[in-house]
Formats: C-alpha cells, sequence, structure tokens
C-alpha cells in the first residue's frame, strides 16, 4: 500500500461523504416542498376541520404571548439603551425613538418572534408527528381514510401562519413601549417628543412588511417541523433527532428567507 | 355453512375482492417480498401464518396501500391501488377496517374516542347512535366499561383489543387484523376468534388474518397461505394444509425446529 493509494483513498472518502450530505439535502428540500404542496392540495378540500384549526391557533398563538411579548419588550429596551449610547455621540439622541420602532417593526420582532416560534412550535410539531409515525398512529390514520396530511398537518401549518402576524403586531407594540419606558424613565427622554418620533418615519409598508415576514416564516417553521415529523424512522432516537433538527433546520432557513424577503418587500 | 363454496367452486366466477400480482418491496437493499401472487375472494377469510420477520405486516400494510411496492399491483375491487389519484385512494380505503399488531391507537384520546373515530368520520351517525356502537364494540371484545380510559393506562392486550374493536366498529367490507390475539390468554383470544367466526358469517365481509397461532388459524381460515422467502409457498383450505408434504409446514405444524436452521 503506497501513500499516494491511501492519499487518493482519502480523497474519495472526503467526495463521498460531501455526495452523501449534498444528497441529503437535496431529500431534505424535497421533503419540504412535498408536504407544503400536500398542505396546500388538501387545505381547499372538505371536510374542513374548524375545531382543530381553534386549538391549534390556542396552542400556537395565546400559548407563545408571553415568552414572544417578554422577548420582544426586552429587545426594545436594549434598542433603546444601545442606540442611545451610539447616538449620544453625535447628538442624535432624538432619533432613538425612530431607530427603535423601524428595526423593530421591519425586523427584530418578525424574526424574533419567529426563532422563539421555531423552538416551541416548531419542535412540538416534530415530536407530535414524529412520535405517531412511529407508532403506527399516522399508519393507522390513513387505514381509516383518514388523510393525515389534511387531519394533522392543514391546522397545526395553518394555525401557525394565520397566528404569527398577529403575535407579531402585539410584540411590535411591546417592544415600542419597552423602548419608550427606558427612554423616558432611564435617558431623560421627553415623553411626547419621544412619542411623536417613534412615528414620524415609520410607514404603513414597514408595518405590513414586517408582517408579511411573520407570516411566510410561520409557515416555513410549521412546514419544516411537520415534514421532519412526518418522515421520522428509528423510534425513540429518531423522535429526538428530528426534534432537534426541526428547531436547527427551522431557524436556519428563517434567517436565510429574511434576507430575500427583505431584499423583495424591502 | 357456506365456507365450502368459497374454496374452489366460486373462484372461476366471481372476480377477487383483493388481487395482489407479482409484489415486490425491499428495505434497505434486503428483499422481503419477491414476487408475492394472491387472490382473496369476496366474503372468504384468509390467514395468512409465516415466520417471525418472514414480511406479514409489511404484505398486509401493502393491501391497504400504507406501503407502496417497488413493482407490482394491489387490485381491490378491480381498482389499482398502487396507483391513484390522492382522493381516489382514500376512498378505496374506506372499504377497510385494520387492526395493527401492536395496536396503533391515538394516544392524545381516549379509548371510546379511539374506536368512535372511525364512526365520527365517516357513518354520519348521530351521537347516541355513535354511543351504543362503541358499546357494542367493547362489549365484544370483553372492555365493557374502559371507554374513558387512557390508551396509556392500557396493557398490551388491552390495547390489541381495543385496536381490534376500532377496525371493525364501522363494519367494513374488507377486515385486515394483524396478530389480533397474539399476547391474550387462551380464553380471550378464543373470544377474538368467535368474533371473526361471527363477522365471516356476514358473507360480505372479506377477512385477511396475520397470526402465529395455528389453531386459531384453522378455527377462522377458509384458506390459510404460507409466506416464506418472500412469496407465497402454499395456500390452501384448512383440511388441505395440514396434510401438505412440504416439510417447513409440516415443522410449523408441530412447533419443531427447523434442522437445517438449527444447524
Ligand atoms: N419500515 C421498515 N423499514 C425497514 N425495514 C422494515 C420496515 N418494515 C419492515 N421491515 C423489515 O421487513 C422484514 C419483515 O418485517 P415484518 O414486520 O413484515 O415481519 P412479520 O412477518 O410481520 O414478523 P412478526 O411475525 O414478527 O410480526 C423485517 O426484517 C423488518 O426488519
Ligand atoms: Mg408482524
Amino acid at each position: 500500500m503506497s501513500a499516494e493509494q491511501t492519499q487518493v483513498s482519502g480523497v474519495v472518502g472526503v467526495l463521498e461523504s460531501v455526495g452523501r450530505k449534498s444528497l441529503g439535502l437535496f431529500e431534505e428540500i424535497g421533503r419540504f416542498f412535498f408536504i407544503l404542496h400536500a398542505t396546500v392540495y388538501w387545505t381547499f378540500r372538505r371536510p374542513f376541520d374548524g375545531k382543530e384549526w381553534m386549538r391549534q391557533m390556542v396552542r400556537v398563538g395565546v400559548d407563545s404571548l408571553p415568552v414572544v411579548g417578554l422577548t420582544s419588550m426586552f429587545t426594545g429596551m436594549v434598542l433603546a439603551l444601545q442606540t442611545y449610547r451610539g447616538f449620544e455621540r453625535f447628538h442624535a439622541e432624538g432619533f432613538v425613538a425612530s431607530v427603535v420602532s423601524l428595526s423593530l417593526t421591519r425586523e427584530l420582532a418578525p424574526v424574533l418572534a419567529s426563532l422563539m416560534i421555531a423552538g416551541r412550535v416548531g419542535s412540538s410539531l416534530a415530536a407530535e408527528l414524529g412520535t405517531m409515525r412511529v407508532t403506527e398512529q399516522i399508519d393507522a390514520l390513513y387505514a381509516m381514510a383518514t388523510e393525515p396530511i389534511q387531519y394533522l398537518v392543514v391546522p397545526r401549518v395553518g394555525a401557525t401562519t394565520v397566528m404569527l402576524p398577529p403575535l407579531v403586531a402585539i410584540a411590535n407594540g411591546l417592544g415600542i413601549f419597552g423602548g419608550y419606558a427606558i427612554s423616558v424613565a432611564l435617558m431623560g427622554a421627553n415623553p411626547v417628543t419621544y412619542w411623536e418620533k417613534t412615528f414620524q418615519y415609520l410607514d404603513l409598508n414597514d408595518v405590513s412588511s414586517g408582517l408579511i415576514k411573520a407570516a411566510v416564516f410561520g409557515l416555513i417553521l410549521s412546514v419544516t417541523g411537520c415534514s421532519k415529523g412526518f418522515f421520522t424512522t428509528g423510534g425513540a432516537e429518531g423522535v429526538g433527532r428530528a426534534t432537534t433538527s426541526a428547531v436547527v433546520m427551522g431557524s436556519v432557513v428563517i434567517l436565510v428567507s429574511d434576507f430575500f424577503l427583505t431584499k423583495i418587500l424591502f | 355453512m357456506a365456507t365450502g363454496e368459497r374454496g374452489e367452486g366460486g373462484q372461476a366466477a366471481a372476480p377477487p375482492k383483493i388481487a395482489v400480482i407479482d409484489l415486490y418491496k425491499s428495505f434497505a437493499g434486503r428483499e422481503v417480498l419477491r414476487g408475492v401472487n394472491l387472490e382473496v375472494e369476496a366474503g372468504e377469510s384468509l390467514v395468512i401464518v409465516g415466520g417471525s420477520g418472514a414480511g406479514k405486516s409489511v404484505l398486509i400494510k401493502h393491501l391497504i396501500g400504507l406501503i407502496t411496492p417497488e413493482r407490482g399491483h394491489v387490485i381491490i375491487d378491480g381498482e389499482d391501488l398502487t396507483n391513484c389519484e390522492p382522493a381516489r385512494c382514500l376512498a378505496i380505503r374506506r372499504k377497510f377496517g385494520m387492526s395493527f399488531q401492536e395496536g396503533a391507537l391515538f394516544d392524545s384520546m381516549t379509548v371510546f374516542e379511539n374506536i368512535a373515530f372511525p364512526l365520527r368520520r365517516h357513518a354520519h351517525m348521530d351521537e347516541a347512535a355513535i354511543v351504543a356502537r362503541v358499546q357494542e364494540c367493547l362489549a365484544l371484545v370483553h372492555l365493557d366499561g374502559t371507554g374513558g380510559k387512557a390508551t396509556s393506562e392500557l396493557s398490551g392486550g388491552m390495547r390489541r383489543r381495543v385496536g381490534f374493536a376500532r377496525a371493525i366498529s364501522l363494519q367494513p367490507e374488507i377486515l385486515l387484523f394483524d396478530e389480533p390475539n397474539t399476547g391474550l390468554d387462551p380464553i380471550t383470544s378464543a373470544v377474538i376468534d368467535t368474533v371473526i367466526l361471527e363477522m365471516r358469517e356476514r358473507l360480505d365481509v372479506t377477512m385477511v388474518t396475520i397470526t402465529h397461532d395455528m389453531k386459531s388459524a384453522f378455527r377462522i381460515a377458509d384458506r390459510i397461505a404460507m409466506l416464506r422467502n418472500g412469496q407465497i409457498t402454499a395456500i390452501a383450505r384448512p383440511d388441505v394444509f395440514r396434510s401438505l408434504a412440504d416439510p417447513y409446514i409440516q415443522k410449523f405444524l408441530t412447533g419443531e425446529p427447523l434442522e437445517e436452521e438449527v444447524a
């Protein structure tokens, strides 16, 4: 065995693992779009399960409110602190309010709320569907002439997509309030001018682009969670893997698509 | 008793309820089914036997379209289940009831809700009728009064019986049972057999049952099929099956170890 040979087999090994990784990625993307396509297909077919939609909307919307609200409020507070420290240096303290409201509504509230929901809801979707997969409950649904995509995935994806914009709207409000409270209480900003500056440069487009982003992120993270769960294999360990990668993949895809969405919606 | 006519006599006349044609399936390179051919007459009770890991569960899941084969077809009432529109597939599946080897109960629901599930989805019954039917099914499998229990409170045998009750609740045309009486005590196991026998009396029910229990196989079968090495190696009426010369089948019937496998 010459050194050259071992080198060649080493290179082949690396190529092989690169190949397998990228095949895995393609498979992942394929599954995502399979679930997305099937979800759209079955959303507009009867029967419509209003009760289940309601249950899922409560689970996503109401139950996530505390964590999303808290995240956003503290983000608004930190944002006010940080920009104040910076803007102070060139005597632009007056613009703190505008920076806080613009960056929250356009970027931070949608992205942070979606990341929190990816952790809270995306993971539980993957765990729930994954457990149903490995215990044959999804097969049992098929066997009872019930389409699992329609029965399980449609209300979950639908509820997440529908509930994220209102969640983000509330997050916007709480974040702006956090910034206001810090500026007025700690930095001695004038409450009236701060309030005016908050809305002076804020367009409807800023808010609506943030809400559109939120809906898209909700769709992405719930489809990711459902597809991870739906294609789970390998028992309890497989469910664990699906749950983790639902959060990781969901978060990464949210951040990547955020860039492109911002470019499109600006 | 209609058993006699179902055997060979009616075969040529009526088209089969279920036809399996040249079915191939492998998992991770391992061939589990290698050209399975099988026909089940309407109103027949077919029992499939075979060694553990022979692919019986895989075969029965093909019958209802839970697994897509690599090659071959599953024809239900003349319609190809391996090649149909999603909505059409669902409609074909409405003819089926299936009980799974491990129960596959919905763990987010109670026992009652599990059995009521197919009724609520497909039967257009009012609530009182549903309650009555669920209670009737629970009584059939000797589980009266457990309707309010969570599925996690049940023993393995109870889960299997609830799965069985759920499969029959809608009184479908075709029933698939994957080892309905494994792990049950002899008396409860006989209860399951009795329920299956009673359903066989209704001429419009077609049944495919997997079992390891040869005693129960002889009790409930119109025909018995042996699945081995990925193919149906024998299929015959119980009395004929019993006297087949195949050494594997003889060992299977008597429960003796096979020399080649011991060695
Ligand atoms: N989803 C799957 N993925 C990979 N392999 C599978 C899958 N389902 C079944 N197999 C394999 O197929 C073979 C047959 O399995 P099957 O469950 O059909 O056996 P069986 O005849 O029902 O056995 P038993 O009597 O023990 O229930 C086994 O070797 C099993 O490992
Ligand atoms: Mg099995």
